[in-house]
Formats: C-alpha cells, sequence, structure tokens
C-alpha cells in the first residue's frame, strides 16, 4: 500500500497579526507550523499503514523553509517526503495548486504507484478546502471529503469504507481504491511519536523538486500567471455597533433585563414548579 | 467569455426538501441577475424531485434546470459533477453560486477544476461590478482577522461557495412563474467508483443548536467548570440550548458540536446570551444574525458589546445567579400557565 499525504506549511492563525494600516499579513508575527489538518492526515497514514504494511510519502509544495513539515511528518511516522519548491509555483490559487501537485504526485507513482492519496479537510490560512478535490479530479480518482472514520482498507479487492460528515449526521461510502480523502480533525488523535521517529525526523533530508524536474508540465497552468482568481482588495470586516446599554447596581440591571425578556415570552418555556 | 450569460445557483437538496442556503442563494442571486439584467437560473438534481421544481420559481428563480434520474438519488461527486458540468459548458452560466455545505463545496471544488475556472470559497459578501461584469465574492481570511474580495477576471463561469445563514431568503410568492427545463443525461450505475451504503441523522445535533430559538452560550469568563454550570442551570430554566466558545470547548466543559462561531456551528436563534464571552471576530461569525442578543460582560470595552443588542457590563457569577432565581420565582408564582412546550 502506497499512501501519499499533501502537508502544506501555513502561520499559525491563532496567534497571527495583521498590520492594520496596510490590512495585510504580517508574517513575522506568527510562525509557521504543519496545518494541524495535515498532522491528522499523516496520523490516519500511520494507522492504516499499520494494518496494510506499505509506505507512506509526504508531499508539500512551497519555500525551502517548508522542509521543517516534511519533517514533522516524518516525526509523526511518515518515510518519504517530497517537496516541490519553484518560483514558477508561486501566487497559486487553488487551481493552480492542485495542478502543480497532481505533477508530482504523478512523477512520485511512476517509482511507485499510489494506492491512496489524504490531504486534509482545510489549511487554516488559505482555508478554502478546495486542493483536495482538485487534485482527486487532475489524476481522476474519486475524492471523498469531510472523511470522520476509515473503517475499512481491503488492499486485495481494491476498495474503502469511509465514514463522511454531513450536515446532518454522516454517510458510509465505499469507494474504490485509489481515491483521495480529505479529513477533519476528529478522524484521530496526534499520538506521541516514538523516540526513533524524531531521531528519523532530524536527520531526514527530503526529495526537493523543481519545476524542471516535473514532466509533462504546462507552465501557464503554473502559478500567478495559472490562477483564475485573484485577491482584488482586503479590507476590515464591517464594523458593528452594538445596541443599549443596561446600567445600574446588579439588581437593577436583573429587573431590567427580566422587563426584556418578558416581552419575549413565548419564547421562554419556563420550568414550572409541579414539572 | 461575453457569450456567457445568466446567474446560476445549484439546489441542493436533501432528505426530499430544498436546503436553507439554497433559498438564501436564490434570494443573493436574484439581486446580482436584476442588476445584469440577465435570468436567474437554480440546478437541482436528484431523484423524484421534479415536484420541488415550483419552489426553486417561488423563491425568486425565473427557471430551473432539473435532471431526475435513480443514479443521483444520493449525494456523489462523480455523478453530479459530471451532470453540472455538463448543464454549465451546454448553457454557459456567468456567475455560478453553491452553498458551502460540505456536499456543495465538494461539488463546486470538482466543477472548478473540470471547467478550469475560479472559485471563491466560503463568501460571506456578494455584488458585480455591472460594468465589468465582475462578481465580486469577499470571504473572511487568516482566521476572520480580515476580509478579502475575490475576483476571478478571465475564466467563466465566475463561482463561488457561500456559506449558510448569511444571505437573506426570498418570501415565497407562489405567484412567480418560471420555467422548468427538464434535461436528460445519460448516467449508468456500472460507471460510479463510489457507492453510498448507508446515510445516518443526527437529529439531536440540529435540532439542539441551529433550530433552537433560544441558546445561551458561555466563554471562558465563567472561570471554570464549576461556573459554567449557571450557563446550564439559566438554560434549564428557560427552556433554551447551550452554546459556547471554542476556548470553553478546548477547555472540555463543552462537547466540540456546541462550539458556536466560524469553526462551529452558525446559529440564528431569536435570543442569544453571550455571558462572559469577549466577542472574537471568529466566536461573533457564528451568532451576529441572532435577533435579540443580550451580552454579560464584566469589561465595559468587549468586542460582543458591539454586536449586542443589550449590553449588561458585570460580572456573571453575580447576574447570572440573580436571573435564575428571577425566572425560578417566575414560575412558583405562576404555576403551570407559563409553560409552552
Ligand atoms: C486571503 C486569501 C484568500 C484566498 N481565497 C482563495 C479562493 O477563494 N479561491 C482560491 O482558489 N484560492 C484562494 N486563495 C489562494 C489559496 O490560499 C492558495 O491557492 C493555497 O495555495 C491553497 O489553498 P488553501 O490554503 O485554501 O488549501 P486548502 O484547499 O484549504 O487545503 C486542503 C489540503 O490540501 C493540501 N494542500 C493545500 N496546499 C498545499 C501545499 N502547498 N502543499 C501540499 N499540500 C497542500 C493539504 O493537505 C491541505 O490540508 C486565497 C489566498 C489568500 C491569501
Ligand atoms: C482560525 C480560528 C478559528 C476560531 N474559531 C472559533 C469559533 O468557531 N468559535 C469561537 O468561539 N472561537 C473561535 N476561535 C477562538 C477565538 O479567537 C477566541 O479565542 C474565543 O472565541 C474566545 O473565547 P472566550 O470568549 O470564551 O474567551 P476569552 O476571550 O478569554 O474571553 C473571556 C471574557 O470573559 C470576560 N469575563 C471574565 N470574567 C468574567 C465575569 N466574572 N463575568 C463576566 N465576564 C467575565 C472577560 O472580560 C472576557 O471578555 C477561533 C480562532 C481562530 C484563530
Amino acid at each position: 500500500m502506497h499512501i501519499v499525504v499533501c502537508v502544506k506549511q501555513v502561520p499559525d492563525t491563532k496567534i497571527i497579526k495583521i498590520n492594520p494600516k496596510t490590512n495585510t499579513l504580517d508574517r513575522r508575527s506568527a510562525p509557521a507550523i504543519l496545518n494541524p489538518y495535515d498532522a491528522h492526515a499523516v496520523q490516519e497514514a500511520v494507522k492504516i499503514r499499520n494494518k496494510t504494511g506499505g509506505t507512506i510519502s509526504v508531499l508539500s509544495m512551497g519555500p525551502p523553509q517548508a522542509v521543517a513539515v516534511i519533517k514533522k511528518s516524518v516525526e509523526i511516522g511518515a518515510d518519504l517526503g517530497y517537496l516541490i519548491s519553484d518560483r514558477a509555483f508561486a501566487g497559486a490559487d487553488t487551481l493552480a495548486t492542485s495542478y502543480a501537485l497532481s505533477k508530482a504526485l504523478e512523477k512520485i507513482s511512476k517509482d511507485n504507484p499510489i494506492d491512496l492519496v489524504i490531504c486534509g479537510k482545510h489549511a487554516i490560512d488559505g482555508d478554502t478546502g478546495q486542493v483536495g478535490p482538485g487534485i482527486a479530479r487532475r489524476l481522476d480518482i474519486p475524492p471523498i471529503t469531510n472523511v470522520i472514520e476509515v473503517s475499512e482498507v481491503n488492499k486485495e479487492e481494491k476498495y474503502v469504507h469511509i465514514k463522511r460528515k454531513q450536515i446532518d449526521g454522516y454517510e458510509v461510502i465505499q469507494s474504490q481504491l485509489p481515491c483521495l480523502l480529505t479529513v477533519e480533525k476528529e478522524i484521530n488523535d496526534i499520538e506521541y511519536a516514538p523516540l526513533t521517529n524524531m531521531i528519523n525526523a532530524a536527520r531526514y533530508e527530503p526529495v526537493i523538486w523543481s519545476v524542471n524536474d516535473l514532466e509533462d508540465v504546462d507552465k501557464t497552468q503554473l502559478g500567478l500567471k495559472g490562477s483564475p482568481t485573484i485577491v482584488g482588495k482586503m479590507f476590515s470586516p464591517p464594523k458593528l455597533e452594538g445596541g443599549k446599554r443596561i446600567e445600574g447596581s446588579t439588581d437593577s440591571q436583573v429587573e431590567q433585563l427580566m422587563g426584556i425578556l418578558m416581552e419575549r415570552k413565548d419564547l421562554l418555556k419556563i420550568k414550572t414548579a409541579n414539572s | 467569455m461575453e457569450e456567457n450569460q445568466g446567474v446560476w445557483v445549484f439546489i441542493e437538496v436533501n432528505d426530499g426538501s430544498i436546503e436553507g442556503v439554497s433559498l438564501e442563494l436564490l434570494g443573493a442571486g436574484r439581486k446580482l441577475a436584476d442588476k445584469l439584467e440577465v435570468p436567474l437560473s437554480g440546478v437541482m438534481l436528484g431523484k423524484d424531485v421534479m415536484p420541488l421544481a415550483n419552489e426553486v420559481i417561488y423563491a425568486g428563480a425565473d427557471q430551473v434546470y432539473v435532471v431526475d434520474h435513480p443514479v443521483l438519488k444520493n449525494y456523489r461527486t462523480e455523478s453530479y459533477m459530471k451532470c453540472v458540468c455538463t448543464l454549465a459548458e451546454k448553457y454557459k452560466p456567468e456567475i455560478f453560486l453553491y452553498g458551502a455545505t460540505p456536499n456543495g463545496k465538494d461539488l463546486a471544488s470538482a466543477v472548478a477544476t473540470d471547467l478550469s475556472t475560479g472559485l471563491t470559497a466560503d463568501t460571506t459578501m456578494l455584488d458585480v461590478d455591472v460594468e465589468k461584469r465582475l462578481l465580486e465574492a469577499s470571504r473572511p481570511a487568516f482566521g476572520g482577522n480580515i476580509m478579502a474580495t475575490i475576483l476571478c477576471k478571465k475564466h467563466r463561469p465566475q463561482m463561488a461557495t457561500v456559506r449558510p445563514k448569511v444571505m437573506k431568503a426570498l418570501e415565497t410568492d407562489e405567484g412567480r412563474k418560471g420555467v422548468i427545463i427538464e434535461e436528460e443525461l445519460e448516467l449508468r450505475e456500472e460507471d460510479m467508483r463510489t457507492k453510498v451504503l448507508k446515510i445516518v441523522k443526527d437529529v439531536t445535533k440540529k435540532a439542539s443548536l441551529s433550530e433552537a430559538h433560544v441558546i445561551v452560550a458561555g466563554g471562558k469568563g465563567l472561570g471554570d467548570i464549576q461556573g459554567f454550570q449557571l450557563i446550564h442551570e439559566l438554560a434549564e430554566v428557560i427552556g433554551a440550548s447551550v452554546g459556547g466558545t471554542r476556548d470553553v470547548v478546548e477547555a472540555g466543559w463543552l462537547k466540540h458540536e456546541q462550539q458556536i462561531g466560524q469553526t462551529g456551528e452558525t446559529v440564528t436563534p431569536k435570543i442569544y446570551f453571550a455571558i462572559g464571552i469577549s466577542g472574537a471576530i471568529q466566536h461573533v461569525e457564528g451568532m451576529k444574525n441572532s435577533e435579540l442578543i443580550i451580552a454579560i460582560n464584566k469589561d465595559a470595552n468587549a468586542p460582543i458589546f458591539d454586536v449586542a443588542t443589550y449590553g449588561i457590563v458585570g460580572d456573571a457569577l453575580e447576574i447570572v445567579p440573580k436571573l435564575i432565581k428571577q425566572f425560578k420565582e417566575l414560575s412558583k408564582e405562576k404555576g403551570g400557565e407559563m409553560s409552552y412546550v
């Protein structure tokens, strides 16, 4: 079984700062991390490999520093890592990103055919969730998004059973292999990696490809040039106004609030003394 | 590109009824279509969905394309995208909107790849530059700290997924007239590489938050899990559902599905209590369209007061017990009279 996980390096949006004057991201304010959903994707690959055996490769597109997220993936349990890094990839929207990644996947599969691709549900910076399905279409394999459980992997008969989250519940899907999954965080808990993984990760040096290392690439479909969407402008979210303040002592505040709520008592299901 | 005309909305059908977000998009799409002076169309796929076609027209569409086929019984990327791509190539819309639901996002991402066009994700504001015939789709970026307007200048259709509960549906008008166009497409079950084996509905979840009339939500301001009991108590006496912030969920005071906000549930109750909640943009994103918002926070400058209809500056640990007491007394006084179940 050859599983490839796509992993992205992202700024930690939890602590991100926006420059209020230019409305741009202060990249120095945020440390770069492995996209949290992708950590769960690698963990899921490890769980599957523990049952089926085989190899886990990870693939990332980004600047040379993105080697860090490949090392992090090796720490979680990946075997091999590939980074595609080139100015030609820069400024890509999701269409151009999925194109570049699918070209790298085609090259990886030449040496070792891919049975399963796993992506995160979305990346916390771009936050579109569009790259995974885009890759699947380009490789012509079924995409299965919002995955919360991989319940069965049958590598002999080449199918998987997947639980997929829905608006109001979930569905169980059978898909042929190869296919592509995008995973939710609840799919698993990140386990503590064995010490040997950490040692491997520290030493690990991924394969790095530039655009010229990939085959059959139409360069007009890459990067900014290959991106149909552009960011027109950035602006602060519309300012909200807020309403009345209820002033006074605590008792008076509570009294006033009760008055307001009693006007909508049709909505309140107040428990009765004898119920 | 000039030949592309018209605004399309993908109509998502779930369990025999049209998803709310699709009706909202017909409302938003109507405005865009009127500005551009083009027709608004719905695209509806499924099995036995024909009877729903009129509803699409009543909700604002001029025409509905319907593909009614047994293979389309359940949503699957492959069968749905094949139909949508075929129709889009045949009729060439200039704008195409989808609900940002699991299926809507899945479908739109696949369709955009095959049509080689741009797709803006999770839009919360829509407008159109009439002169350039350019869709201006704006979305929160970097964890909601900022908004970005995404444009697709050279490719058609211009596509966007739009968050549920942001746009407004029109009043249903049964007098509206429109055209229903049934499309015959060849689909074969043998060609499908995926099968839906089982669908499990989690009714409790839907009933508890997105459908709740009254929500009592608490934040880290309650101090600890004991303090948070006040939220449960207040909810209990007034028959409300309980929600909270991400920080509260991360602290383990509430279950994941009770998180309200950008990465949790989007809710629009009649009354929303925000107690000990600072009002971070990501939280506000999920509750700002509630009808009546009551905020209790001890920091007079907390951003939650910017969205609150009524704000109380004070200590929740003091105010909420008093509120609970008042309601309990009320119920004693009035006997059974005030119970609406
Ligand atoms: C403010 C802003 C708004 C944007 N809005 C849009 C938009 O509306 N539409 C659009 O098309 N583009 C948009 N983009 C561009 C988009 O962020 C980039 O194309 C980005 O490279 C990929 O998209 P994502 O981060 O949304 O990934 P997602 O689709 O959310 O990522 C899903 C998964 O795909 C894989 N993946 C994604 N990127 C990589 C990578 N570089 N290497 C390896 N694996 C990866 C990972 O497994 C990841 O978990 C926007 C960018 C910005 C800055
Ligand atoms: C990508 C991303 C996605 C996110 N998604 C979500 C999301 O979906 N939902 C969400 O909620 N958050 C989300 N967050 C987190 C969000 O940014 C905030 O951190 C979070 O909402 C804060 O929770 P809080 O209001 O409970 O806590 P705090 O911000 O710590 O606020 C506590 C408040 O309680 C007040 N307080 C303290 N003591 C008392 C008292 N005795 N009485 C009254 N008031 C008191 C304080 O003045 C303060 O305003 C997200 C963040 C990121 C980066």
